[in-house]
């Protein structure tokens, strides 16, 4: 009798596992997320500029706005968005096992991740590269003229790798020396221990914020790795990933087509036929997404351009003092380049 | 001394008493003697004023107050304003900020109760009953919402202090029995009991928490089938419970064997069974025994839970250090984010303490 009711109960956990699972895959994300109420978004663990807590707990940051540009496109809200912190160990499979809806971390697109990893990149949202920074003093204007240098970088065989790559291709040697945390990092470059320090530029420009006197400091021109940064979603889910890519887009295009927060009411009565698609003015491009027609101007409305999602984060006004350099429109030079939207 | 009666020293054929060494080292001479120690005693004073000094100038004089960021930065001083700006974040972590009564509520009755706890006239069948059905669930209902009219407050955005404390004390409140359990699993006489418990110890035993954390988080859901997850913070208080159940038991092991074996012979002449002879014999002396070594285990779990990070769970630490992040104070508000931490562990940390050489006495005085 005893066993017969053992066998029940595993037959009805499994059916209820069973069923869940079938429903879990029958749904989109974005059923999911409609059903949810919000987003889920998996950022990093306080990076200046990209994801940190303001005095009340409230997110900000370049990462943490692309999560709010699509919660404003599937909500119409930006605040209708959950934020996990993930960190480097944990953030694919945070996706992977359906935790979050979408990475939004600082996260460098590569071909192995799309190809192994069972997610799907957006387009890249800041084009960063490994740099550089040495102090004033040493009296250096380019990396190929530090030869036995003490180079400071946090644990990562990608920092490490690039640099002996860099200097076997011009045939100089370095001294790798690696600290556990960033800001043992920070002061062990600050103090002297090394005579230049390794990160990606935009690290570089935060670290340069914080010295003492940031004019001692100078980051040097070579940009010795490629590092997109990207947004991931769960792969096979394309509607997912075209409203993940889209909003991204309609940042850049916004910004291209001088559609801001505070002008975006003024611009949904211009005449140009793509401001008027853009902002579901006409035609139906949201409905295509399965999202309100309106997604386009709530995404505006929500958080800016992303010109203004840039300046208010990353920008030369705030501690980290990042120029556009790159991350700026293709009609100036730079790699922001969004897709036509008809 | 009874067979001592009657019998009357005579105080002339005995020895005088002989004075005691006479002990005159005043606390002068005991620091000044001799050139050496008072050479000792100059260099340690010097030590410490200087040290205090440089404390006191840090702390307070030459610290800001009130001000802005960039005050700070121009100051050599510790920078009190950055605790006033980050406090409840650092305390509430990412709970919504306009709810965040709700926390301090939970926080408040929490160390009301377990004050209340303490007091060993409350102790009894009662409480355990109360924390059960009164206290825990009032103490969720608070945080976690959802029911009369509280806003739902998902575990993800739990953080700072409450989570601490929650991860800390339910997760060895859960662990203790299980510790005893396994202790006298370890400890039984038949073979397939003692395996299991053997087994469990020391494998828990031999694998650091961090990667045992790590495998809740990273590896568990890729074993689940699609779409289901199981909370986060769940995942590192169960975590929590099986390490720390492993340590209680070797602990609560060193106290069984500690108990004479006499004792549970004298229980089984008197004809009682195994859990009596252990409920009512063995366990309450081998606990008694091993409370110093408990009390300690508890003060490491108090802070080893600031390893729920890897699960992507602020805690205490964790919110101080990521406040420190803020780019408006990055790199300004440096050492006084550690200090404050510092201050609240301690002062935890010493009430535990203390409270466990009140429990040594307690029990040192009342049986034995």
């Amino acid at each position: 009798m005893k066993k017969r009711i053992l066998q029940l109960c595993a037959t009805v956990a499994g059916m209820a596992i069973g069923l869940t699972a079938f429903a879990a895959n029958a749904a989109t994300t974005l059923e999911t997320v409609k059903a949810r109420g919000k987003l889920i978004c998996g950022v990093s663990m306080s990076t200046p500029g990209f994801a940190t807590a303001d005095a009340k707990g409230h997110m900000q940051g370049f990462d943490v706005d692309v999560c709010r540009a699509v919660a404003s496109a599937v909500f119409g809200d930006p605040e209708k968005v959950d934020f996990v912190l993930t960190n480097i160990n944990t953030r694919f499979q945070a996706l992977q096992s359906g935790e979050i809806d979408m990475l939004s971390r600082q996260t460098t697109h590569t071909f192995s991740r799309e190809v192994s990893l069972g997610l799907d990149f957006g387009p890249t949202v800041f084009y960063d590269g490994q740099g550089l920074m040495v102090p004033k003093s040493l009296g250096v204007n380019s990396a190929k003229e530090l030869t036995d240098a003490a180079i400071c970088t946090l644990p990562g065989t990608t920092t490490a790798q690039n640099l002996s790559d860099f200097f076997r291709s011009i045939g100089g040697k370095f001294e790798l020396v690696v600290f556990e945390s960033p800001d043992e990092n920070r002061n062990a470059f600050f103090s002297g221990r090394c005579e230049a320090i390794s990160s990606d530029r935009s690290d570089l420009a935060s670290i340069r914020a914080v010295a003492n006197n940031p004019d001692d400091y100078v980051v040097l021109p070579e940009t010795i790795s490629k590092e997109p940064l990207a947004p991931s979603v769960r792969q096979n889910d394309s509607n997912w990933r075209d409203i993940v890519s889209w909003s991204v887009w309609m940042l850049m295009a916004a910004e291209e087509r001088g559609i801001t927060q505070a002008n975006v009411d003024e611009m949904a009565k211009s005449e140009d036929p793509e401001i008027q698609r853009m902002l579901g003015v006409s035609e139906e491009l949201g409905k295509m997404l399965n999202l309100d027609n309106k997604w386009g101007y709530n995404i505006v409305k929500g958080v800016g351009n992303y010109g203004e999602v840039f300046e208010r984060n990353l920008g030369t006004k705030t501690a980290l003092g990042l120029t556009r350099g790159p991350n700026t429109r293709w009609s100036e030079g730079g790699l922001l380049y969004a897709p036509p939207f008809r | 001394m009874a067979q001592f009666e009657g019998f009357v020293a005579d105080p002339t054929l005995m020895a005088p008493a002989a004075r005691p060494p006479a002990h005159n080292r005043t606390w002068l001479s005991a620091y000044f003697g001799t050139p050496g120690n008072a050479l000792i005693t100059i260099v340690c004073l010097g030590t410490i004023f200087g040290l205090a000094k440089l404390a006191i100038g840090w702390l307070f004089v030459d610290a800001i107050f009130a001000g802005t960021p960039a005050e700070c930065k121009a100051s050599s001083g510790a920078c009190w304003p950055f605790l006033s700006a980050k406090l409840r974040y650092i305390f509430f972590g990412f709970y919504p900020f306009d709810e965040q009564w709700r926390p301090l509520t939970a926080m408040l009755l929490f160390l009301g109760a377990c004050g209340a706890s303490m007091v060993p006239r409350t102790w009894g069948r009662v409480l355990a009953v109360a924390w059960i059905v009164v206290i825990l669930p009032t103490l969720y209902t608070l945080m976690a919402g959802g029911m009369f009219g509280l806003t739902p407050v998902p575990t993800t955005q739990w953080g700072g202090l409450p989570l601490s404390f929650m991860l800390s004390f339910v997760g060895l409140a859960c662990a203790l029995p299980l510790g005893i359990a396994l202790a006298l699993a370890r400890a039984s006489s038949l073979p397939a009991i003692r395996v299991l418990g053997v087994g469990f110890i020391e494998i828990v035993r031999g694998v650091p928490l961090i990667s045992i954390l790590f495998m809740a988080t990273v590896m568990l859901p890729l074993f689940m089938p699609d779409g289901i997850t199981i909370d986060k913070l769940l995942r590192a208080q169960v975590a929590i419970i099986l390490f720390a159940a492993a340590y209680i038991a070797e602990i609560v092991r060193g106290g069984l064997q500690a108990v004479p074996k006499g004792q549970i012979e004298a229980g089984h002449s008197l004809g009682l069974h195994y859990w009596q002879i252990m409920s009512k014999i063995v366990l309450p002396q081998a606990l008694k025994k091993v409370i110093p070594p408990l009390v300690g285990l508890f003060i490491g779990f108090f802070q080893d839970t600031t390893l729920v990070t890897i699960v992507g769970l602020l805690d205490f630490l964790d919110t101080v250090r990521t406040a420190m992040r803020d780019p408006q104070w990055q790199g300004i508000a440096v050492l006084e984010g550690y200090v404050f931490a510092a201050v609240v562990y301690f002062f935890f940390s010493a009430l535990m303490g203390a409270y466990s050489r009140f429990l040594e006495q307690y029990f040192r005085t009342t049986h034995d």
